[in-house]
Order: structure tokens, then sequence, then C-alpha cells
């Protein structure tokens, strides 16, 4: 459900239009919005965002670790639109410790990379991405480091 | 080799030829160490003959894991990390940094400082396309501009080594201003700087502009469809050489670009030597806006009045108990920033670089992700690269204009 503070919102108010189980959550804060997306729901979220409110450009995914509190982690989006020089955040939460999520590479191409660091750094998978494996790490890496049960330093020697 | 069509799976080196095309096929490593990228990136490259049937960039061998040491720095020592992701604009990426943390902190900046930092942004500007224009002309076969850009970005260098004490990693933005009071005497350094530089523009154009050798090489190479382009991410000098006039110091202005006057030149060939023309003429707008900062520099204070957040002038902490204490208290502990998050964007050298930080309150962020402009630039290389020849392989990815660092952070 739409939380009331966002009813003026017309892109909120669009998106809630569109699929009304779609947006969970969501704020306005610091003059940026915010909208919680279930993670089902993500990829025809962002096509509708894409094709329909002008939302061409995927500006960034990443990911933010909860640990250890339940779901453990939110993906965000960082959607712009050149036409409306607007931005919206969109945060799916996935419990842990092994998330995955539809990977919106079908959407934007671009977005191929940043799932590939998501994977590597924090563990999500994406379902359907055509190339996932480790970007930044060897592929043998074992753990992923930007988890927050991941340590910053190794043991003393 | 039928299955070369699965991403990744490159693994075939020299074999005999196929039979249905009859297409001899080679893997190529191009990199990691291999002077015109530019740093240790690593191309495998599958070639017939001298064609390019794909290209495939590996990435990752300067992850120095920068985005988790945020983590355990306090706000303000994490300033450093950002000079040291795309170290040939290390002011642009303060910059983003600081706006980030400063709209956490819902803090106001004095004009002065604005406009300083606009100025020696723009500088950073000049000083980051002096050095592509340098490096991309060597990678093509034009040895001498070279020298003369690296002629003029030292100029610029000693302008950053007087205000900050440091020629490349200056961390001289801070959050609530600047690090240290302008120096004595810039003005006359700028200006003697800014009032050169023009002329200097043109003789690099004498040099390439018309050059047959430097259009031969760079006419018609390593176009992308503009729509790829927004689709893949690409922003800055590459998506306004496709006629897309995208710059955020205009859409989004921050740090009082709105009140500068300046024009974003953009061209609509879509190839390299259109690139080479925005890029130039976008070192013209830059050394315009330096003018007009330089001529309409406001009075004032040079960083925000805070006394949590900045530190106390030096003569204060040295003679009154409460700066001591302020300032024992920031450099011990930090600040904390209030809970929320924010994605702040700037236009740098290379495009959009983002800086998306999270803060639960305490003094260090919890999370900080950098949105930088030459991961999602280089992702489009194989775009770009795909059908063309090995020769233009150089072209295009000089003209991408990446930082390795700032690719693998």
């Amino acid at each position: 459900m739409l939380p009331e503070s966002l009813r003026e919102q017309p892109v909120a108010r669009a998106v809630e239009d569109f699929d009304g189980d779609a947006v969970t959550g969501g704020k306005y804060d610091r003059k940026e919005l915010t909208l919680e997306i279930a993670p089902g729901k993500i990829t025809s979220v962002c096509g509708f965002l894409k094709y329909d409110q002008r939302f061409v450009r995927l500006s960034t995914v990443t990911a933010v670790d909860l640990y250890p509190s339940e779901p453990r982690f939110e993906v965000v989006y960082q959607l712009h639109s050149i036409e409306r020089k607007q931005r919206v955040r969109l945060k799916c939460r996935l419990a842990g410790p092994n998330p995955e999520i539809e990977s919106v590479t079908g959407v934007w191409s671009g977005a191929n990379w940043y799932e590939r660091e998501l994977f590597d750094l924090f563990g999500i998978r994406f379902l359907n991405h055509p190339d996932l494996r480790r970007i930044m790490m060897p592929d043998d890496w074992e753990g992923h480091p930007l988890r927050k049960d991941y340590p910053i330093t190794g043991p003393r020697v | 080799m039928s299955e070369a069509g699965s991403p990744g799976q490159i693994t075939a080196t020299v074999e005999g030829a196929e039979p249905e095309t009859g297409v001899r096929r080679m893997v190529l490593n191009m990199g990691p160490q291999h002077p015109s990228t530019h740093g240790v990136l690593r191309l495998i490259l599958e070639l017939d003959g001298e064609t390019i049937l794909k290209c495939q960039p590996e990435i990752g061998y300067l992850h120095t894991g920068i985005e988790k040491e945020f983590e355990v720095k306090t706000y303000q020592q994490a300033v450093t990390l950002t000079d040291r992701c795309d170290y040939l604009a290390p002011l642009s990426n303060n910059l983003g940094y600081c706006l980030a943390v400063e709209k956490l902190l819902g803090l106001e900046i004095p004009p002065q400082a604005q406009w300083m930092r606009v100025m020696l942004t723009e500088l950073t500007r000049l000083n980051s396309h002096l050095v592509w224009l340098g490096t991309h002309a060597i990678d093509i076969g034009a040895m001498s501009v070279f020298l003369y850009c690296f002629r003029e970005r030292e100029d610029i260098l000693r302008i950053f080594e007087m205000f900050s004490g440091q020629r490349m990693m200056t961390s001289y933005f801070r959050i609530g201003g600047l690090a240290l009071e302008p120096p004595r005497g810039w003005q006359q350094r700028v200006k003697q700087f800014i009032d050169i530089f023009p002329s200097r523009v043109d003789e690099y154009e004498e040099l390439l502009t018309n050059n047959r050798i430097w259009i031969g090489r760079t006419r018609g190479v390593g176009a992308i469809a503009p729509e790829d382009m927004l689709d893949l991410g690409v922003t800055g000098p590459m998506l306004r050489a496709a006629g897309l006039k995208i710059d955020l110091r205009k859409d989004e202005p921050y740090t009082s670009y709105e009140k500068f006057d300046f024009e974003v030149p953009t061209r609509t060939e879509n190839d390299v030597y259109a690139r080479y023309q925005v890029r130039i003429e976008e070192m013209r707008q830059s050394a315009r806006i330096v003018r007009q900062a330089l001529e309409g520099m406001p009075p004032g204070p040079w960083k925000a009045d805070d006394p949590h957040v900045v530190l106390p002038d030096r003569e204060k902490m040295k003679t009154q108990m409460e700066a001591l204490i302020y300032h024992f208290k920031i450099v011990t502990e930090g600040f904390r920033v209030p809970e929320g998050e924010v994605y702040q964007v700037i236009e740098s050298p290379r495009g959009e670089l983002g800086f998306y930080v999270v803060s639960d309150g305490t003094s260090s962020p919890y999370r900080v992700h950098m949105r930088v402009p030459s991961f999602a630039n280089l992702q489009a290389v194989p775009a770009m690269v795909q059908g063309t020849l090995i020769a233009d392989v150089i072209a295009g990815i000089g003209s991408t204009d990446f930082v390795l660092g700032d690719v693998d952070r």
C-alpha cells in the first residue's frame, strides 16, 4: 500500500495505479522519492517506469546489508528521467543468507555489470542474468566482502 | 567454437577453420598490462583476421575495497578515500561526496566556498581532459601533443599544490567547506594561467583538428547508437558527442553552477572525432567558468558556521576552551550525521558521478556506493568495438576516457 504522505507524488501514484500490490512502502525525504517494491514485481515496475513514465536511464543498482536484522538485504535502484528532470529510488527487501531477485537486464542492459558487482560483493543472485560471474574479486574467492559480517581486517600473524 | 556466443566462456585459442563459415578465429588478450588501456584492464578479443568478433572486458585488477573502507572511517576521514578512485579528477570526487554528506546534515555552505569549489572543480576538469587528450593522442600516434598537454597540466597541479599542499590527492574540499583558507596570491596564479590557457587550446587544435592522420584514425570510428548509450548508462562527453544535450551542471545544478554562464557543447557525429571536439570545446567552456569564478568571487567565510561539524579556526582553537573541546571531539570521534539516505549526482569530467550515502546516525557512514562514470562507460566498449578493426579498439577506448582506479574502486 502506498503511504498517505506519497499520494501527491505523481510517480508514486502512477506506480500504485499500475499495480496495486507492487508498492509496499516509501518515503519522500530530503527531496528524494523512495518507493519500496515487492521483490517479485521489480521487473514489471521497472518496465512500466521506463516505457510509460519515461525513466529511460538506470543510474545505478546497489545494495545495503542491514545485518543482523531481517529481511537482511536492500537492493536499491536509482532511476533517472531526462525529460522530467526527476529521479526516483526503488528498493526491494530480500531475506538472507542466499537472497535472489529477478534481474532487470531485460529492461536496461546497463544493469548487467551492476548486478554482477552485487553478486560478487553481496552474494545476491540475479535470476535470468545473462552472465552472472564475479566481477571485482577473483573467480575462486570465498565470501562476499561488502556484507556486514565479512571482516574488514584479516587475522594477526 | 559454435558455443562461442555464450558470454564468459571464450576458451579456444587458435583453431582450424570452421566447417560451415570457413572463418578462422583467434583469441587475443589485450592487457592487463597494455599501454593504451591506461591502467590495468584486460580485453579478451576474439578476432577474425583483424576484425573483432567479440570483445569482453575483464576488470577488478585495481579493486581495493574502497566502498568497504568507507564504513570504518569517520565522515571527514573518508574524504581522502574519494581522491583515490578517480585520481585524475580528485576534486570532483571530493565534491560529490561532500555534497552528499552536507545534504544529509542539511548544512548551508557559504558563497565563497561554493564558488571556490566551482573554480577548482573546473580546473580539475581541465586537468583531466588534458591528460585524456595527451594520452589519447599518444595512443593514436601523435607524440608531441602529450608534451604540450602536460605543460599546462603542470600549471594546474601547481595551483592545486598552492591551495592544498598536494598536487594530486588534494582532499581540499571538506564537509562544510574547504580544508584550508585560500592561500595569499591565488588570484594572480589562477589569472596568469587562465589568461594563457585559451591560446594553448588553439595550439592543441592546430596540432590535431585538421591533421589528416588524426582525422583518418578517428572519424567514423567507435559509434554507438544514442538509445543504446542511454540503455547502457553511458554519460558525459560521449553522450554529448552523440547529440544528447545532457549535463548535470545545467539540468540539476549544484554548488551554484546556475549562476555561471557557459555552453554545453554537443556534436551529432557520434564518433571518436566528435568526442574529441566536445572535450576540446568543454575545455574552453571550463576556462570561461574559471574566469567568471575568479572575477566574481564573493567575499565572506570559506567554511560553514557549524561548530559541531567544521573544525574551528586555528587561532580560536589555541585561545578558547570551547573551540578546543570542539576540535578535540571532531578529530577524535567525528560528528554524528542524522539517519537517512541521499543520492547526490554531479557532472564529473567523465560523466555522471553519484554518491549514495546511507547514515545510521553514527559518525561513520553505514554504506557508501559510488556510481562512477568510468564503470558504466567501460561497459559500453564491447558495443562500440565489435565488428571494427583491432586498431580502432585503441581509438575507441581512448575516446571513452575511463580511469581504472575509478572503475574498480
